[in-house]
């Protein structure tokens, strides 16, 4: 709904377009300091894949790639609606466009989740969650092991990166557009969304060749 | 003449401010509690790092009770657990904090002309983020305890020890969240919140030492995430990435932790830094020396804080060829810190020096500063940190700069910036007796330590054969002058809230914006925008007068 | 050399003799440091202190020469101590070729001490004085620090690999060895004593622990009981790597890397036997982990560096 009164910047702004900006400013200082927690882990990673080879490539044979590969395209063409979303929010005057380009998003995201839930069951059946339901591979060695906690670690993670990504297109669709706060005068808060969103995708592009890629060449 | 004894009258008299201040505004708890006003939230936080400071000290006294006599006070098991508590409070609770979350928090909109910082409410939930880690830590103290030191190294820390770890380890993650969302906050608002002309080299530099400290924090608690997290899941499921049974490397938690570790003592100390420089040219009348010198030794001191931090290893089994080149680097980052120690000791040349209490604090925290780095050379050197290293010496290097430079500045910056928060001024001549005092018993409990670490004395430890008891005493009789000295501030400042004489708009005559607003200031600092034209800390020692930042010559 | 020097702890090893003299020259430098400061601040908080005379004119604006002249004074100055303490920590960490091998295993809360010759100790250590003495050392659990303030030699003992020091003691005497890395209940009573002996003394008290077996030859049990003669022995049809003179000699690993054979690498692929196979042979070597503890690792590398093979060299 186009909003009639006009949007003013909160107290410590002197206008909008300085709000806007320092908005999506903080959120790259954010994701810098997000790509550096993962970062850690995925650094760990390469220490163990270096350290013990076989051992990695025996235990990620029982990595569900079909399942990564589909999520990999879910989470891919969800930043591509989420890209189209931003660009109507900065072209149109309704929000309908924008609005549908969201509500794809959201399925994306949620897709993503179930598949993955599903991933995490036919995991359980095949003995790799570490303590819980384990049986060590041949090949593995006692090595092994750690590939899974790494792997449990990471897509938890993530899981729940997606989950608060998620949300926040969620509190966009339902509370701000919804008050017409977004608009071709001022639709930085989507870019913040977005650009939070792209940063979920980018680390299962990290992730995806780490789980499902070893020992595959 | 800047000194304001009890019973002078400040260089301004208070006037009347046009709105109401910020402590007055409105006076219903929720309006505290709920608050997006940032000196409001300085104040919420200055409360809760007062209280950890005070719940780490308790542990420290029952210490150095305890270490007093070789027998002892404390069951072993209770000794270690204090001790570990003692660290995690202190640094993520404290030390941490202080500084950057109660006068970052309330000054940095101040001193660059804004009215708020960008992300108000990011800095509410950081003070709640904040407390819900402290209910953790706590909950962890009060159930007994985690005894694995605060460096929580593996296997000890996954395997071995009985305690409340898990809870340790996610409390301090928690933790870590508060802490980037301060650092965050502070980056984006010094790049982009400064008023009209406040350039970057105009910036006062307690602003130049938060977003150092600011630019730090946000690179390396990331990496501490990460490892609390990695530790609490392999507390709680019993096996992990830091499994030596399974092949993990026990050395790979040291790594990881010192990442972020060597950066948080440098996170510890760059705000202290920044508030000496902005203290000293008060007080001696005279600009500070070399301005351009100390931000790049501030920012160098923050990058190169990234590449030293295996000297916490030197002994750990890591190859030879690494342990030569992280003492290289840490001689590197070495030199800057000494930079600003010529800087600030030449700081005084010319100037017209009054010994108000700031001023003894800052001086003393360059004097104890330069003690410990000094002994911090030492512990750079390849060989003799062989002999050192896991000894009280190491204990006396960080605690002369973490308490002595740390606290000293704290307190400095409590005192300088007192009347403005509250528009009450303390009482001076108790405020220089807490001060000295504060020096005396530090001393007293720190020097001899560096002479039990040379002697051999390991840290950690709940006794130690009778030979070393004299210094032992020496340093828990020391503890308990230091402990006077940290609660005296309690009284009079409390005091100076209800009785101290008013204050007015500028008692210390000093440079920066934030005195040209009302003692207590409004709730949105300025009426309107203002327009710097020059850098800080011009001041005239030949004719004792000063221009504000604004433009504005202020005689006699 | 120093014993003028009040409290100047005890030197005891040839090691501690060359770290006094940095020692000492840093603690001068750190004295004269803060005698220059606290003499500058003190004289300019005299002199100019508010209501003197003194004249505050000509205030020093261009603060460039200063600093850059105190910056590179600093830095070379610093360069200096990081080279010699350098130099210093090499030599202490690259083991001459020694006269005895002592074999240590901290464990919470002793130091277990195990001669070559198979006599046994505990929170001691008896070596002969003048005599170059390698320790070989192994943590059953967590991370210890086997530190002789005498010696001014330290090492931290870490538990999944096997670390090395050597000293050479130059006086005979009881001196003090403690735990320096935390590590749990007791570490602050896991002390124990270096008990250094002239050569007749020490002699004597070999042969009077009253043991049977060498190191060796409790390794080479090991060996026949856990199977590893079975591919490595003499007669064995199984294609495994030979090992005698195996080690401190370099070995070809599958992945292409080189490895040096010390103790480390033996402990690694008794434990791990898959990423560490030789280049040239079948990754079929069962592994260890589980059943061998600390002490039967040592005694089995003991066994194994007896069948001959280069000195041991740098780490």
């Amino acid at each position: 709904m186009p909003a009639d009164t006009e949007l003013m910047p909160e107290m410590q702004y002197a206008t909008l377009a300085q709000q806007g900006e320092t908005a999506q400013f903080g959120m790259w200082v954010f994701l810098t300091q997000e790509t550096i927690f993962f970062g850690a882990l995925i650094f760990t990673y390469f220490l163990y894949r270096t350290t013990y080879p076989h051992e990695f490539a025996a235990a990620a044979k029982d990595a569900v790639l079909w399942c990564g590969t589909l999520n990999f395209v879910i989470l891919v063409t969800s930043s591509l609606t989420m890209v189209l979303a931003i660009n109507a929010a900065a072209q149109d005057v309704r929000p309908n466009r924008m609005v549908r380009w969201l509500i794809m998003t959201v399925v994306l995201g949620c897709l993503f989740l179930v598949v993955k839930g599903y991933e995490y069951y036919l995991d359980f059946q095949d003995k790799v969650v570490p303590v819980v339901a384990f049986e060590v591979k041949p090949g593995e060695g006692s090595a092994g092991v750690l590939f899974w906690v790494f792997y449990w670690v990471a897509t938890g993670l993530h899981a729940i990166h997606l989950t608060i990504g998620i949300g926040l297109v969620l509190y966009m669709l339902l509370w701000r557009i919804r008050r017409g706060e977004i608009s071709p005068a001022y639709y930085a808060p989507l870019e913040v969304v977005g650009i939070y969103w792209s940063f979920v995708d980018t680390v299962w592009l990290f992730l995806y060749p780490c789980i499902y890629l070893v020992g595959r060449s | 003449m800047s000194t304001t004894t009890f019973g002078g009258v400040p260089a301004d008299e208070p006037t009347a401010a046009t709105e109401p201040s910020y402590l007055t505004s409105e006076n219903t708890i929720a309006s505290w509690l709920f608050t997006r006003d940032h000196k409001r939230i300085a104040l919420l936080f200055f409360a809760s790092v007062t209280f950890f400071f005070f719940v780490g000290g308790a542990a420290a006294t029952l210490m150095r009770l305890n270490l007093a006599a070789p027998e002892g006070l404390l069951q072993p098991a209770v000794y270690n657990r204090m001790f570990t508590m003692h660290g995690i409070i202190m640094v993520w609770f404290f030390l941490i904090p202080s500084i950057p979350t109660t006068f970052g928090n309330f000054f940095i909109p101040m001193m660059i002309g804004a009215r708020d910082l960008a992300f108000p409410r990011v800095n509410l939930l950081s003070w709640y983020v904040f407390n819900l880690s402290g209910l953790v830590v706590l909950f962890s103290l009060i159930m007994g305890g985690a005894d694995t030191g605060w460096t929580f190294y593996v296997p000890l820390s996954t395997v071995y020890a009985n305690g409340y770890v898990l809870a340790a380890a996610l409390a301090v993650f928690i933790n870590g969240f508060s802490s980037i969302m301060t650092a965050l906050n502070f980056v984006v608002t010094i790049h982009k919140m400064r008023a009209p002309g406040m350039t970057w080299m105009r910036l006062p530099l307690f602003v130049w030492g938060i977003y150092a400290v600011s630019v730090v924090m946000l690179t390396a608690t990331p990496v501490l995430a990460m490892d609390t997290f990695l530790l609490a899941v392999e507390r709680f499921i019993g096996i992990g990435l830091f499994d030596v049974r399974h092949g993990a490397d026990a050395i790979l938690w040291q790594h990881m932790f010192w990442f972020y570790s060597h950066p948080a003592v440098y996170i510890m100390i760059l705000p202290s830094m920044g508030v000496a420089s902005e203290i000293i040219p008060v007080y001696a009348r005279r600009p500070i020396f070399g301005y351009a010198g100390m931000t790049i030794a501030l920012m160098s001191i923050a990058i190169l804080s990234f590449f030293v931090w295996a000297h916490h290893m030197f002994v750990a089994g890591i190859s030879i060829y690494s342990g030569v080149f992280f003492s290289l680097m840490t001689f590197f980052v070495a030199v800057p810190s000494a930079i600003k120690v010529f800087n600030w000791t030449v700081s005084l040349h010319k100037g017209r020096i009054s010994f108000d209490a700031p001023m003894l604090y800052a001086l003393g925290f360059v004097l104890l500063f330069t003690l410990g780095g000094v002994t911090g050379l030492m512990l750079a050197t390849l060989a003799v940190d062989v002999d050192l290293h896991g000894t009280y010496f190491v204990i006396a290097h960080f605690h002369y700069i973490m308490v002595g430079a740390t606290v000293s500045a704290f307190f400095g910056a409590l005192h300088y910036w007192w009347p403005k928060m509250t528009g009450r001024l303390y009482p001076e001549m108790w405020a220089r007796s807490a001060a000295i005092l504060m020096y005396v018993g530090f001393n007293l409990t720190f020097f001899p330590q560096f002479v039990l670490g040379y002697l051999g004395m390991p840290r950690r430890s709940y006794t130690y054969p009778p030979e070393w008891q004299s210094w032992n005493l020496l340093s828990s009789a020391g503890a308990s002058i230091l402990a006077i000295a940290y609660l005296l501030p309690l009284l009079y400042l409390g005091w100076s809230i209800f009785w101290g004489r008013k204050a007015g708009p500028n008692p210390w005559r000093a440079s920066g914006l934030e005195w040209a607003t009302p003692s207590p200031p409004p709730k949105h600092n300025f009426e309107e925008t203002p327009v710097v034209a020059l850098g800080p800390y011009s001041y005239d020692p030949e004719n004792d007068t000063f221009i504000d930042q604004e433009g504005v010559l202020h005689a006699r | 050399m120093y014993h003028w020097i009040p409290f100047w702890p005890d030197t005891a090893a040839v090691n501690g003799v060359v770290v006094n003299n940095l020692y000492i020259a840093e603690l001068a430098l750190s004295g004269l440091i803060m005698v220059t400061v606290v003499a500058m601040m003190v004289t300019f908080c005299v002199r100019y202190r508010d209501g003197t005379s003194t004249s505050r004119a000509n205030l020093v604006r261009e603060t460039w020469h200063f600093e850059i002249a105190w910056t590179i004074a600093t830095l070379g100055l610093f360069l200096v101590l990081f080279v010699w303490g350098a130099q210093i920590y090499v030599w202490l960490y690259q083991p001459p070729p020694a006269d005895e091998e002592v074999y240590i295993v901290g464990k919470q809360w002793m130091w277990k001490v195990e001669h070559a010759g198979g006599q046994r100790e505990i929170d001691a250590l008896h070596v002969p004085v003048d005599k170059t003495i390698r320790l070989v050392m192994a943590s059953e659990d967590v991370i210890h620090s086997f530190f002789v303030p005498a010696f001014r030699i330290k090492h931290d003992v870490v538990p999944g690999t096997l670390e090395t020091l050597w000293f050479k003691a130059n006086k005979t005497g009881t001196f003090r060895l403690e735990c320096t890395q935390y590590c749990g209940l007791q570490h602050a009573t896991m002390q124990g004593e270096i008990v250094v002996m002239t050569g007749p003394d020490y002699a004597r008290w070999l042969t009077s622990q009253g043991v049977e077996e060498s190191l060796a030859q409790q390794g080479a049990d090991l060996f026949r009981a856990h199977g590893c003669s079975g591919c490595h022995g003499e007669n064995s049809a199984v294609h495994a790597p030979s090992l005698s003179g195996l080690y401190g000699t370099q070995v070809h690993l599958q992945d292409g890397s080189v490895r040096l054979a010390d103790e480390a690498y033996l402990r690694d692929c008794i434990l791990n036997p898959r990423s560490f196979t030789v280049a040239g042979y079948p990754p079929i070597m069962p592994d260890f982990s589980g059943q061998l503890d600390e002490g039967d690792m040592l005694k089995l590398i003991a066994y194994i560096k007896s069948l001959g093979g280069g000195q041991e060299s740098r780490r």
